[in-house]
């Protein structure tokens, strides 16, 4: 019994959720080896070599792996799948781009956003946005799954001395082309993996007041920003700070909600949070019933006093 | 060119749901059910593409039992052509879902095929990948805006961090995020109109499909409660409790 998870990297490191997703495998039994394929990441897969428990990694260098193309990468991962039971991907937008396509082509079922291993053929996952728990288990031949990286501890990302060993993948199927891509720059902490999140709603009006009250707590806090659809939707946070079912899913040791009602859809990206604060006005905001700490103020007083208080 | 589009009945995304007492799954009798949200978004993309001259006809799917013929005729309202409704009581799964939908492409020829990023009920998604795997299609999943140039489509994707963008070969499979559109309202007379609309059943046996479940559901349960909270009464006692109480800050 063998797992391979599926790295994630920016060619020079190897991004965060990976680590969770190497515990996930850890937790199944087996030996765990880990894919880095990319364009020159000769870098990453050396990274990937430290993390400890890993005992193979496999670098795939090609320019067909460049930008993560599911057409790709999924060939690739299909030509190595015979030689594991557990094929695991962190849950992020390119695990999720990713994970079902190398399942179908196998034809077998894809488990996603696994937060426990039960056993190594049954996994709990959270289903109508985190209000019930499904235990699930699959009698298929090679289990191809995705890991929520809220579920499970990072590894230590070094004192491994894993063996890295060069594999060839299928060409490009010259189906897709990246085109280009607009990444947000942030020196913020990263919002799956901060300790602190601050989260801004509607309330706060506009794009300008949501920077000028909440960046000063971000700040304060060493925290990372993120938003209720409500916030992003309105346009006054991009579209990759949404916290929710659909947007990322967040567990800090603290989430502080400022001027967010909290819906099913928002309770479900950070209700695993160890503490919750919420700031709002309306003392009927749902946010209440799982907040911690509650404080029924108008956030535009409250944020900046908090701010000076600290 | 045809588009496809695939919709799901769901349960409404207000409903707070409730899990048996038994363990056997969610309740769903006398629960409201719509269209999944990330549905609507599809079929609003496809009707947009067919006013734009782009899309000649638009043809509704959904898998499921004999009601999901509601969820079709909402389709049909908001501007599909026709619809088709894959009857079964089994329970469907995605690779089943996507087997289906791989043999009604392979009938019907689409260039665009679109269906929501994920359904709001098993929280999966998958089953759009699955499909441009099993028909060898290229896709462009979470897409925020779609163009279409010629024989390729210019998807716009959210991913983490920011947004990418690709350019695909038709045909393609596109997933739907939030922001790729605001769905519109259906009018009563859209109602009306959709009713007379072409509504074919097939049944997966028809389509040469096994739809029998891959993953056993051995038990669904309530999620952990957290611990009631307190409210504070002011910055000064919020601050002393994170510090001194929750030890966070």
């Amino acid at each position: 019994m063998t797992a391979l998870v599926i790295a994630e990297h920016d060619n020079a490191s190897i991004k965060g959720a990976t680590l969770n997703a190497v515990t996930a495998a850890k937790a199944i039994g087996g030996d765990v080896h880990v894919l880095v394929a990319g364009h020159n990441a000769g870098a990453a897969a050396q990274a990937a070599a430290q993390i400890a428990g890993v005992s193979k990694v496999l670098h795939a260098d090609s320019d067909a792996y460049a930008h993560g193309l599911a057409e790709n990468v999924a060939a690739l991962v299909e030509s190595l799948a015979g030689n594991y039971s557990h094929i695991l991907f962190p849950a992020t937008a390119s695990g999720k781009n990713i994970a079902p396509r190398v399942a179908a082509k196998l034809d077998v079922a894809q488990i996603s956003d696994i937060t426990k291993v039960d056993s190594p053929d049954t996994f709990e996952r959270p289903i109508y946005a985190g209000n019930a728990i499904a235990t699930v288990q699959s009698s298929d031949g090679v289990k191809v799954i995705t890991v929520r990286t809220t579920g499970f501890d990072a590894a230590a990302a070094t004192g491994g001395s894993a063996a890295v060993e060069t594999v060839q993948g299928p060409a490009a199927s010259g189906k897709s082309t990246f085109v280009g891509a607009e990444i947000a720059k942030n020196d913020r902490p990263e919002l799956t993996a901060a300790k602190v999140v601050v989260s801004g709603g509607r309330a706060l009006g506009s794009a300008e007041k949501f920077q000028e009250v909440m960046t000063p707590l971000a700040d304060k806090l060493g925290a990372a920003i993120g938003a209720s659809r409500a916030a992003v939707d309105a346009g006054y946070a991009p579209n990759d700070l949404q916290v929710g079912q659909t947007g990322k899913i967040v567990a800090p040791q603290l989430y502080i909600a400022a001027g967010i009602s909290g819906a099913i859809q928002h309770l479900a990206g950070m209700k695993d949070s160890k503490v919750i604060v919420a700031i709002n006005k309306d003392p009927e905001a749902p946010i209440f019933s799982v907040a911690d700490y509650g404080l029924e103020a108008d956030l535009f007083t409250a944020v900046p006093e908090l701010v000076k208080a600290l | 060119m045809k588009a496809l589009v695939a919709v799901k009945r769901v349960v409404d995304y207000n409903v707070k749901v409730r899990v048996k007492s038994d363990g056997t799954g969610v309740d769903t009798a006398n629960v409201k059910m719509s269209m999944n949200p990330f549905d609507e978004i599809a079929v609003e993309e496809a009707v947009r593409l067919k006013e734009k001259g782009v899309v000649t006809e638009i043809i509704a799917v959904s898998a499921g039992p004999a009601q999901a013929q509601e969820t079709l005729r909402t389709a049909m309202a908001i501007g599909a052509d026709r619809g088709i409704l894959i009857e079964t009581t089994e329970e469907l799964q995605p690779l089943a879902v996507a087997k289906l939908l791989k043999a009604l492409v392979d009938k019907e020829q689409p260039q665009i095929i679109i269906l929501g990023k994920q359904a709001i009920d098993d929280d999966a998604n998958q089953t759009g990948q699955m499909l441009a795997a099993l028909a060898d299609l290229p896709q462009a999943t979470f897409a925020n805006k779609v163009e279409i140039e010629g024989d390729k489509a210019k998807v716009t994707r959210e991913v983490d961090g920011g947004l990418e963008t690709l350019s695909v070969s038709l045909p393609a499979v596109i997933t739907t995020d939030l922001r790729l559109n605001e769905p519109r309202y259906v009018t009563l007379p859209n109602i009306m109109k959709a009713k007379k609309k072409q509504l074919d059943t097939v049944k997966p046996e028809d389509l040469g499909v096994d739809v029998k479940p891959r993953l056993k559901t051995l038990k669904v349960s309530e999620p952990p409660k957290r611990g009631a909270g307190i409210k504070v009464p002011d910055v000064a006692t919020l601050v002393d409790k994170l510090k001194n109480e929750a030890k966070v800050i």
